[in-house]
């Protein structure tokens, strides 16, 4: 190996973009499937939506848009030079992440102590356009919330590096990247939220 | 870099957010009350919104080139076929 450095943040910034659109291809799929069953069982999908706590939905999407501004400025406070509020804001971008996390934990321990879970003896016995909506909102929920503590561990990652200086005012696509990357947990919340808690 | 960095400003990220968050309160409100289908009409309309002021100024493609921002169109049209052609089948089955 030479000491040659090769960059190509516009390459590094064009690949998270093309990755993001198949994240966002994957969660239209889930939409999709929203959808046609919404349409197939209108009142099942109505009574299921009804037992989501709305306000755990309004105080998570309010912790998630409080997450991306500090993430954005984070992107913002690097490009300035300002490497100590980078790693704060990338700080409170992760301490929102863990915020969601728990009320999300709440949210799937009362609903798995009342007997909703997929596959369980209470979702069998009703209808089944009902197991057919928490499936769909678990795995919705699910997969979502695996992005926010992929992208919560992965801000971490990169605040340790802004911190001993490896991502810097003149080197911060990692940043930049990371920050989208959260973006988009946040835009997928933007639809689940509506959809699930909101208009049914 | 082939091109000059845009620097977003703290001021106008945090005017995003207050725009996001009023945003997130009239959607909250439009589905208290009884409005029937145009809640879920309304709720998606303010979602797109929302998602649109993300993309842009969070997400920063309203300072990017031509190349991203075709790409982010193509991928949104690939999503809109999809889900028309989707329900042009279900709905006519």
């Amino acid at each position: 190996m030479t000491g040659h450095l090769h960059k190509d943040d516009f390459g590094a910034k064009l690949g998270m973009w093309l990755f993001l659109f198949t994240e966002l291809l994957l969660f239209g799929g889930l939409f999709l499937l929203y959808a046609v069953y919404l349409k197939r069982y209108p009142h099942e999908f109505a009574a299921g939506g009804t037992q989501l706590n709305w306000i755990m939905g309004t105080a998570n999407t309010a912790i998630l848009l409080t997450s991306s501004l500090s993430a954005a400025m984070a992107v913002t406070a690097v490009q300035r030079g300002e490497l100590k509020r980078t790693v704060a804001l990338l700080g409170g971008t992760v301490l929102c992440a863990a915020c969601f996390m728990v009320i999300k934990y709440f949210e799937w321990s009362a609903k798995i102590g009342h007997g909703i879970y997929p596959g369980s003896e209470h979702l069998k016995a009703g209808a089944p356009g009902e197991s057919v909506f928490f499936s769909l909102y678990y795995i919705s929920t699910g997969i979502h919330g695996l992005h926010v503590m992929i992208g919560a561990a992965l801000l971490t990652w990169i605040g340790v590096k802004v911190r001993s200086g490896e991502v810097n005012a003149d080197n911060y696509i990692l940043l930049e990247n990371g920050a989208l990357y959260w973006h988009l947990v946040d835009l997928i919340w933007i639809f689940i939220f509506p959809l699930y808690y909101l208009v049914l | 870099m082939n091109e000059h960095h845009h620097i977003v400003s703290y001021s106008k990220l945090i005017a995003i957010w207050l725009i996001l968050l009023a945003l997130t309160a009239l959607t909250v409100a439009i589905t208290r009350v009884n409005l029937g289908g145009y809640k879920v009409l309304g709720a998606l309309v303010i979602a797109c919104v929302k998602s649109g002021l993300v993309i842009a100024v969070f997400m920063h493609m309203k300072y990017e080139g031509r190349l991203l921002r075709w790409l982010l169109f193509l991928a949104l049209v690939t999503l809109a076929v999809f889900i028309g052609l989707t329900f042009f089948d279900v709905l006519y089955r």
